[in-house]
């Protein structure tokens, strides 16, 4: 891929960004925060890369690191989101019966 | 130029990847399909990881061309897997575990923490690609005709290097002190250094200056310079800004761990990782801008720092003035909202710091007992991060649809009996609507004034709000102060109401 291949991905999926988050309710902004984090820890593909890499010591051990890192936002990130929307519930029906 | 051999099954793999983190936000559109939104998330992520660790498989030699599946296997480094797949298993059991254990109401300083572990893989990444960047495809190996031979990493690969390691450690300095004053291990207020816009900006400059000299040189001096000047700047960036504009902090460095993830994508040509970076990079940008809106504020002025310190000058005279105001007793704001035909509650930090939201839900059942309509009212700057007030609430299990934004329900205080305000201030200060001398002028509130009473719970009278002005609603008629620790006084009103 050239870099106005990538450049043109970037910027189209910034615009898909744009839209995609103004349609998130505002209620559920703290989990977008949090799935947003762990979906950023993708960069733990550069971590995987570097630890898999042979010729430098330095940039292997730098790399599991990395894994590491990432691996905490990403299973926390998840875990963390996914508790806090199961406790988004809606009015039960019997309360909806009394109006 | 290019070095990256791409497997067209592999870039379609990552743009799959890509695919599913967009649909995981777009689940977030409501809380019905949110949770099957995550669940893309996740899928997303196992397909980026696998993905990697089939193709950069660490190996003892290297792969013969035409080589069989067999010979193939014998040449994988068992050592490294292992490695590997520990380290990964270590992130996930502390990963995990964290999240089991957090209290909900500590939700911000949890993910001002997981910012700043993105910004350091960040971090991390770039530095790694840059000791061993033949690994990760970005250079060309140049035998001299004296000495070793060294690897020259493409002129654009070194641009989004630096970019990249450049906003990650930004964001990791950032992250952590964001980290330190929500978690009260540092002092809410802001710290200001005198000179301090100078200083950021010449560090500022000089982080850029370095940078060009990089690309121009790839000098490692530059390299490591540029590390320690934006972990410095990122730093000094967040200590100057006070404890309520942390919404804005959470949600600005939320964007760069986004656009440090982009900046790696570009250097390792990765699909999966630029579309999520454009991604986390725009939503964390739009909080930012809902928040700052929320508060009439612009972006400038909140990272300038330093809110609520000049303002208390000012605001503290107006404070002094003697003025009667009615104390009530739960018992009288029990039977005040029993009477009542529709009661709204208008939550704030407060709440979330007296841990009321369970009671307080309590006091919501038993008013329903007595046939009164509960709503809560939500303003978008409520607590310290976007949607805070909703979490809490959920956690409680406050219906989410009983839960209004501020511009659904601010219409209907004038046809409430009883707006109860508890742990909230500034945004319920009519002043923003009517003195052009407020520092809070302009910022929307919540009309509880136009209630036919509200119920102001409050820990006593001296204390203003975070903007340091005082509140008209405070010394109206048709206000009752209760004075007390928000969780007692609604555990009190619960009882009146038996």
């Amino acid at each position: 891929m050239d870099f106005v291949a990538i450049l043109s991905i970037f910027v189209l999926a910034c615009f898909v960004g744009y839209y995609v988050v103004w349609s998130v309710t505002p209620a559920l902004h703290t989990p977008l925060m949090a799935v947003t984090n762990a979906i950023s820890s993708v960069i733990i593909v550069g971590a995987l890369i570097a630890s898999a890499a042979a010729g430098s010591t330095g940039s292997k051990w730098l790399g599991l690191l990395g894994v590491v890192l990432a691996s905490i936002n990403i299973f926390g990130g998840f875990a963390v989101t996914s508790r806090m929307l199961a406790m988004y519930k809606k009015k039960e029906r019997p309360a909806v019966a009394k109006h | 130029m290019e070095q990256v051999a791409v497997n067209p099954w592999v870039a379609l793999a990552y743009l799959v990847s890509g695919v599913c983190f967009i649909l995981a936000l777009r689940g977030l559109s409501s809380p019905t399909t949110s949770q099957r939104g995550n669940r893309y998330g996740m899928i997303g992520m196992a397909i980026a990881v696998v993905t990697t660790l089939v193709t950069h498989v660490p190996t003892v030699s290297l792969i013969v061309e035409g080589e069989d599946y067999a010979a193939i296997l014998s040449r994988v480094d068992k050592s490294a897997v292992f490695e590997i797949l520990a380290a990964i298993g270590v992130g996930a059991a502390i990963g995990i575990t964290t999240a089991r254990r957090i209290a909900m109401t500590a939700m911000p300083q949890l993910v001002a923490a997981f910012h700043s572990l993105v910004g350091l893989a960040a971090v991390l990444v770039a530095v790694a690609a840059y000791l061993n960047p033949v690994a990760f495809g970005i250079a060309d190996v140049v035998t001299p005709l004296i000495g070793q031979p060294f690897a020259v990493i493409h002129q654009v690969s070194r641009i989004e290097m630096i970019l990249g390691v450049a906003i990650g450690a930004i964001t990791f300095s950032g992250s952590v002190i964001a980290f330190l004053k929500l978690n009260g291990n540092m002092g809410g207020a802001p710290i200001l250094l005198p000179a301090r816009h100078p200083i950021n900006l010449g560090l500022g400059l000089a982080i850029a200056w370095f940078a060009f000299s990089f690309w121009a040189t790839q000098s490692p001096w530059d390299f490591w310079i540029v590390v320690l000047l934006s972990f410095a700047i990122g730093f000094l960036l967040i200590v100057p800004i006070g404890g309520a504009d942390m919404p804005v902090v959470v949600s600005m460095l939320n964007s760069y761990s986004g656009w440090a993830a982009a900046a790696m994508g570009f250097t390792l040509h990765n699909t999966a990782m630029i579309i999520t970076g454009a991604l986390v990079g725009s939503s964390g940008a739009i909080l930012s801008y809902i928040m700052c809106r929320a508060m009439n504020r612009s972006f400038i002025s909140v990272i300038a720092g330093g809110f609520g310190q000049t303002a208390e000058a000012g605001g503290a005279g107006g404070a002094k003035v003697d003025r009667p105001w009615k104390r009530g007793s739960a018992e009288d704001a029990a039977f005040l909202m029993s009477q009542a035909e529709q009661v709204i509650i208008v939550p704030g930090y407060g709440m979330a710091v007296a841990q009321a939201q369970h009671v307080l839900r309590e006091m919501a059942d038993k008013l329903k007992e007595h046939g009164v309509r509960v709503k809560y009212a939500i303003h978008p700057v409520a607590g310290r991060m976007p949607g805070h007030m909703n979490v809490l609430l959920a956690e409680a299990n406050v219906p989410y649809d009983e839960v209004f934004e501020l511009e659904d329900i601010n219409s209907e205080f004038a046809q409430t009996d009883v707006a109860f305000v508890i742990g909230a201030n500034d945004v319920t200060n009519p002043a923003a609507k009517t003195d052009k001398t407020s520092p809070i002028y302009g910022m929307p509130v919540l009309d509880v004034e136009k209630a036919k009473t509200v119920l102001f719970v409050k820990r006593s009278m001296g204390g203003v709000g975070y903007a340091g002005v005082d509140n008209d609603v405070f010394y109206m008629d048709n206000t009752m102060m209760l004075l007390a620790d928000a969780k007692k006084m609604v555990e009190e009103i619960v009882k009146s109401l038996d």
